[in-house]
């Protein structure tokens, strides 16, 4: 047995390989990206041909997709981040009325905190509004045995079944045996059958029938080898008990390693949060007088246990989010945990409620020989050579003195919000920025309006907002920001590149099976996105059928669609002007690549002495690879440089130059 | 138990240095849970690594669900850290609250200046001095048991790279003996992960991290 250093979504990818699954369709979003992509190195390092592996064009789309496999008898994957759901929740919500008939698992990954994400919404909630069974795990390890139970609970219960794993299990490594043997399921073929089409009629028996399922899968579940009473003989205190799902079993297992005289109290590790294993948790409730709940996000099992306990007049007291003991948003932790638990346990009395205001990590007073000095905020910035800076630049310096509102959209982009740029007035999700200005621009006309989505955005979620743009006429400019790849979560292709997953057998330098090997990148360096970006910038690849972006935009009816290079200030400013004269709906594509899928070009120095330190270029457009030296002058970080030339477009006084090749290596 | 947590700015290579030091952990048959920051923070922003490292047999990834004294966390607690590895000095600073009591630091001299600076009057004065003397003072009272500083433009000028700092400060924290890896391991760990053109590269900077202290403590003998 090898053991690999594995994070947790190629655990979950070798999971759903030991599971045979045939079909795995996502959409990218992080902390999810990183299992569609080890399925696609997979799939090439072992010529897996009987397995389709797709980026889709958006989570409804891999959803529907996964569907269309389990009604042909394969075993389907879909994997998404959170907010994923929110878009494929339209299928999500009727599925479970069809059911299923091969496997159809849904990987929706939380991100408590959150790190990457624009909400803190709790897929177990959604799970349970849904009504669909969720596994939780809490560890790499569960994730990798829990995926693969998830195929067989929903064949045998004929439902979609979803595993949601955070943040912490996703992106969290541990040593795993990689090796499996990739048996694909028999796939049984499409039976006509009236069930298959949903009418008012079937949805009522659907109901009834999907109730029942969820009852029997609730009593399975009571006899889950997820879900664990623990310490169940304990002497003392035996009238306290502690509950912990997911991730948060993990850390409260470690805090009770450091709290010796509170090791032995009662536990409830929950890895199924839906349907609620009642009959497992009032077991755990026998004899116990108060339990305390750690869970993150929403308060799911506290709320089953309120209802649990009031159904059945226990004289049980939960102690929670609600009750004001647990952490209300963000992440727990070991050592949050540990005072959450010392606080009501410790003294074994009913301590007040906590101060649940999140710790940060800048804690203070550690340090008896100073005072910590103030530390810059280092806030996420567009990288050196990103064109979305040259494109939010061009739009700024085109429309200078005119009033204009830039709505946002989801992306590296959104980050064009940051000083000095300063262009981003809004962002919702995905999609919004080209329909936001449109509601603006009916309630405000006499301000420009103009939108901003990103390339994969626009095939995600865009479209229907320029047809809608059209069909009303609305007088807004759509500007597409066409950096050939998804950049945010780590550079995957999308159909404006043409470039699909699993479509080309090169063999890949790879000693890592698990597909982890992407993330030790180059010479170290750039631990960026493309760390794990597999499936990503793959070179030589087959991009029949790409999508060409003016050509969508002039089929949907936009009259005035300009197409320009960022990086040529003069022409993408011209441009900018041109399309907001236009009348109805215009567009501007700024098509220029991402820096993680193209080579950096001759990098810039500056001549100190033509530098006259005005700093406009750093003033300007906060490259950070622009900075100051000692004398005031600019100076440009050749480590970071991309050779983008925007810089030297806009010095004054021509101070910035391409270096010969001989000059580089130290700074300039 | 070992628990190392690695703090630098998105780009600087944090990544593949938590992954060197989880491999090598296996290759030398140890149990280990890593945790890294993937995502918006990578663009420039804070990142973090987490390796907890533990011999096998005290330490049960595989057993979860039962309760054993075996660690499941991937994240290492506040005031629990043996080393930090610091890629900048404010970041050293910032990430200073995870090391324990008289835990060891291993920091990069160099502060990478965040980007739309103007902004900010931290951060025009912002050149790590200040940084570094704080570290000077938390080792002076004890609150760190050692403090390596490492001048990496140097370092990384003689290698010709300022792509290989994260694996030059590996060098530099090994040669401290807080990490408990061999060298051998580490090397393992290098062509494990790392694509061939760039090997020798990165073990020539191992090298040269694990000169630097034999090098620092030299020329506190001239000194002296």
């Amino acid at each position: 047995m090898s053991r690999e250093l594995c994070m947790g979504n190629q655990a979950l990818a070798l999971g759903a390989l030991k599971a045979g699954i045939n079909v795995a369709a996502g959409y990218p979003g992080t902390p999810s990206s990183e299992i569609l992509e080890t399925l696609d190195v997979q799939v090439k390092a072992r010529g897996l041909t009987a397995l389709h592996v797709e980026w889709s064009t958006n989570e409804k789309a891999a959803l529907e997709l996964g569907f269309g496999a389990s009604l042909a008898g394969a075993r389907a994957l879909v994997t998404m981040k959170q907010v994923g759901l929110n878009v494929a929740s339209d299928a999500l919500m009727t599925l479970p009325y069809l059911g299923v008939k091969g496997g159809l698992v849904l990987v929706v990954a939380d991100d408590p905190g959150p790190i990457s994400s624009q909400t803190e919404q709790d897929t177990r909630q959604f799970a349970g509004f849904a009504k669909v069974p969720v596994l939780d795990p809490s560890t790499p390890e569960e994730a990798h045995r829990m995926i693969q139970s998830a195929f067989d609970l929903s064949e045998w219960h004929a439902t979609p079944v979803i595993v949601r794993p955070s943040t912490r299990i996703c992106h969290g490594a541990v040593g795993l045996d990689t090796s499996y043997d990739y048996v694909p399921h028999a796939v049984s073929g499409f039976e006509r059958d009236p069930r298959w089409v949903i009418f008012p009629r079937r949805t009522y028996e659907g109901h009834l029938e999907l109730l029942s399922r969820l009852s029997a899968i609730a009593a399975d579940f009571s006899a889950s080898p997820y879900n664990a009473l623990i310490n169940t003989h304990a002497t003392a205190p035996a009238h306290q008990g502690i509950v912990a799902g997911g991730i948060s079993y993990a850390y409260l297992h470690d805090a009770l390693l450091q709290l010796d005289d509170l090791a032995s109290l009662r536990l409830f590790k929950c890895g199924t949060p839906f349907p609620f294993p009642q009959t497992l948790a009032l077991q755990f409730l026998e004899g116990l007088r108060e339990i305390l709940v750690f869970e993150e996000l929403e308060p799911v099992l506290e709320r089953e246990f309120l209802q649990l306990i009031g159904r059945h007049q226990l004289k049980v007291k939960v102690f929670g989010k609600l009750s004001g003991h647990a952490n209300l948003a963000g992440e727990n932790s070991v050592s949050l945990i540990a005072r959450q638990v010392e606080a009501l346990y410790g003294d074994n009395g009913f301590a007040p409620p906590l101060d649940v205001t999140p710790q940060t990590s800048t804690g203070s007073g550690s340090n008896p020989a100073a005072v910590a000095p103030d530390l810059p905020a280092r806030a996420p910035v567009l990288c050196a050579g990103c064109p979305h800076r040259a494109s939010f630049y061009a739009v700024k310096q085109a429309l200078k003195g005119r009033p204009a509102v830039f709505s946002g959209d989801i992306g590296c982009y959104t980050l064009g919000n940051a000083l000095p740029l300063d262009m981003v007035d809004s962002c919702v999700c995905m999609g919004a920025g080209f329909t936001v200005p449109q509601g603006m621009q009916w309630a405000q006309p006499d301000v420009l309006h103009l939108g901003f989505v990103g390339d994969s955005t626009f095939f995600a979620s865009g479209l229907t907002g320029v047809v809608n743009a059209v069909y009303n006429q609305a007088q807004v400019t759509l500007c597409v920001l066409d950096n050939a790849t998804t950049a945010m979560t780590g550079s995957q292709p999308h159909p404006g590149t043409g470039i699909r997953l699993g479509t080309h057998r090169a063999a890949q330098e790879s000693t890592d099976v698990a597909g982890g090997e992407s993330g030790t990148n180059a010479e170290g360096a750039a631990d960026g996105e493309d760390a794990m970006g597999a499936g990503g910038a793959t070179s030589a690849a087959d991009t029949k059928g790409a999508l060409d972006i003016p050509a969508v935009l002039r089929a949907l009816g936009v009259r005035h669609v300009a197409q320009v290079d960022p990086f040529d200030l003069k022409a993408a400013q011209e441009a900018v002007r041109e399309a907001v004269s236009h009348s109805g709906v215009s567009a501007v594509v700024f098509k220029a690549p991402c820096i993680t899928v193209a080579p950096p070009q001759t990098r810039r120095g500056v001549d100190p002495g033509l530098c006259s330190a005005c700093h406009k270029c750093i003033r300007e457009i906060g490259c950070p690879a622009l900075i100051v030296t000692s004398e005031k002058k600019a100076r440009i970080d050749q480590a970071l440089c991309y050779g983008c030339t925007l810089c030297a477009q806009l010095c004054p006084t021509h101070a910035i130059q391409p270096l010969q090749a001989a000059k580089g290596g130290g700074a300039a | 138990m070992s628990e190392i947590v690695i703090a630098g700015v998105g780009g600087q290579g944090t990544v593949l240095a938590s992954k060197l030091l989880a491999k090598a952990a296996l290759l030398e048959g140890h149990a280990v849970r890593t945790a890294e920051t993937i995502g918006m923070a990578q663009r420039g922003g804070t990142v973090l690594g987490h390796v907890r490292i533990a011999r096998e047999n005290n330490y049960g990834g595989a057993r979860t669900g039962s309760h054993s004294d075996l660690p499941l966390s991937p994240l290492v607690s506040a005031q629990s850290a043996d080393l930090l590895i610091g890629f900048e000095p404010g970041e050293t600073v910032r990430a200073l609250p995870f090391v324990r009591n008289g835990g060891a630091v291993v920091t990069a001299m160099q502060t990478l200046v965040p980007a739309g600076a103007a902004a900010s009057s931290i951060v025009q004065g912002y050149n790590g001095a200040a940084e570094l003397a704080y570290l000077q003072g938390c080792q002076t009272t004890g609150r760190l048991g050692s403090l390596m500083v490492v001048d990496g433009v140097a370092a990384c000028s003689r290698l010709g790279s300022f792509k290989a700092l994260n694996v030059l400060l590996l060098g530099a924290a090994l040669a401290t003996g807080s990490i408990e890896l061999s060298e051998q391991a580490l090397l393992a760990a290098i062509d494990a992960l790392v694509k061939p053109q760039f090997r020798e590269l990165n073990k020539q900077a191992l090298a040269q991290g694990m000169s630097l202290l034999a090098a620092q403590g030299d020329l506190e003998e001239t000194r002296s």
